[in-house]
């Protein structure tokens, strides 16, 4: 008997569900370790309840939460246009079959378009490389913690400094509303645009990754020790957990600029990768590949 | 987990302190932005009936056609903030009893709570799994918002848990936390 290899857009079906089904395992250990350290009773009660509800969710294969977000699509590697239908026919798909919530709206009569497609989505950043494999990153995107972005054109005489207090600023601002324990995405150099950008690839990046770049990691363990003494604790209900980690992406900029970007990622910050091989099966990993 | 069954009367709602984790078995009612907006404008008359002194339920949820009716799939609560500037005339018109939703609501709905005995529960945000498990789906009302701006009744069995964090005297947990938060 032959067995038909899976469609790319097969591919991606599984790829949605994975995401939306299984938080990642060091968002799982972050959680874990938070608890440990957690005294109040509230406090504890919001990790324990979450923890579970990560939990039923791979057990039941549903969605960990009912806002599926809007799923933010990268592709790297050798891809053809093809693609571009490939990801749009699987996020059809995947709103029925998983089942996501269709979110999709127009901005003015808010008219929903049933199956997270259409009016320009599925949002799909492309970064052509001489890789022999497609690769696929989604992070599917509340709009919970996406309503917190937050970007600023700092002097370059605000300095690190400045960029500290607009970064804590944000979080704290924000209050329980993106969900805390979050994970804080931040861009930090760039074009406006591409600031932005970096802010929410920052989250692709896995709590365990340490980055090599001394000034970053140490700029990333400052900011989330002090966002951790703050106070404001999960679900802005008080404790030590307001943050599992805080992600810095960085890049240049003009001379007389210096753009932040915040991008946050809620305690169910969903993301999955996939590399899709012609002649062999797909690799998925909720980390880095192997 | 004091377990608490619906319709709730003022002097129920009135002993919830602040902190308390409270469970619910009864009637809730969900409505988003939308929900809110077409409620208030249309008045109590013009409005499903289920909205009249209920539970409020801050929550988008995913349905699934099953069996003829719907299955909960998921149904956590989203952000209540969104709500801010509809809230206290729904709580005032309507003689909503409590609101659950995360993240907490504005001074202005704290007064109306207050005023006519209403209480905020918070939900774990993203427990969406934790909480549908306790959900039936009773009817569902304005569908023609979307799946997760339409109106669902739901049946609630020890559905929770739920912290007290603005309570019918004007406290707020939030505003507490806020108060005390270090920058």
């Amino acid at each position: 008997m032959i067995t038909l290899p899976e469609t790319a857009e097969d591919i991606i079906v599984r790829l949605l569900r994975l995401a939306n089904t299984k938080l990642p395992g060091d968002i799982g250990w972050a959680l874990e370790a938070a608890a440990g350290w957690e005294t109040g009773s509230i406090a504890y009660s919001q990790l324990g309840a979450i923890m579970d509800n990560a939990k039923k969710a791979e057990f039941l294969g549903r969605p960990m939460c009912q806002d599926t977000g809007l799923p933010v699509f990268y592709v790297s590697g050798t891809f053809d246009s093809s693609i571009k239908k490939d990801i749009e026919n699987a996020v059809r798909r995947a709103t029925a079959e998983v089942p996501l919530r269709p979110n999709l709206v127009d901005p003015l009569t808010r008219e929903n378009t049933g199956d997270n497609t259409g009016l320009g989505a599925p949002f799909i950043h492309y970064h052509p490389t001489d890789d022999p494999f497609i690769q696929v990153d989604v992070l599917p995107k509340g709009a919970g913690s996406e309503n917190m972005t937050r970007l600023a054109m700092l002097n370059p005489a605000d300095g690190i400094e400045g960029i500290k207090r607009f970064v804590i600023d944000a979080v704290l601002d924000a209050g329980g509303r993106p969900c805390p324990p979050t994970i804080v995405g931040v861009g930090i150099g760039g074009t406006s645009d591409r600031c932005v950008e970096m802010a929410k690839e920052a989250l692709l990046r896995p709590l365990d990754d340490r980055t090599k770049d001394k000034v970053i990691r140490e700029l990333e363990e400052e900011l989330f020790v002090k966002l951790n003494s703050s106070g404001l604790g999960p679900m802005g209900l008080g404790g030590a957990t307001t943050v599992l980690g805080v992600r810095i992406k960085k890049e240049g900029c003009h001379t007389a600029s210096l753009p932040v970007a915040v991008n946050i990622g809620c305690w169910a910050t969903r993301r999955a990768s996939v590399r899709i091989y012609k002649d062999r099966p797909p690799e998925f990993t909720q980390g880095v590949f192997a | 987990m004091r377990m608490m069954q619906t319709p709730f009367n003022e002097g129920e709602v009135r002993s919830l302190k602040l902190g308390e984790v409270v469970g619910i078995s009864g009637t809730i009612v969900t409505a988003r932005d939308e929900a809110h907006i077409r409620a208030l404008e249309k008045g109590p008359e013009g409005s499903p009936a289920c909205l009249k002194g209920c539970v409020l339920f801050h929550c988008g949820p995913i349905m699934q056609k099953a069996d003829g009716g719907y299955a909960v799939v998921a149904a956590g609560p989203t952000t209540s903030a969104r709500m801010d500037k509809l809230e206290a005339e729904m709580i005032r018109r309507f003689g909503i009893k409590a609101v659950i939703g995360k993240g907490g609501m504005s001074k202005e709905v704290a007064e109306a709570m207050k005023e006519c005995g209403c209480v905020y529960l918070a939900a774990v945000g993203g427990a969406a799994v934790t909480y549908a498990e306790s959900l039936i789906v009773k009817g569902v009302q304005w569908e023609d918002l979307g799946m997760a701006e339409a109106v669902w009744e739901l049946g609630a069995q020890s559905f929770g848990p739920l912290v007290v964090a603005m309570d019918a005297d004007g406290n707020s947990l939030y505003e507490d936390v806020k108060a005390k938060i270090k920058r």
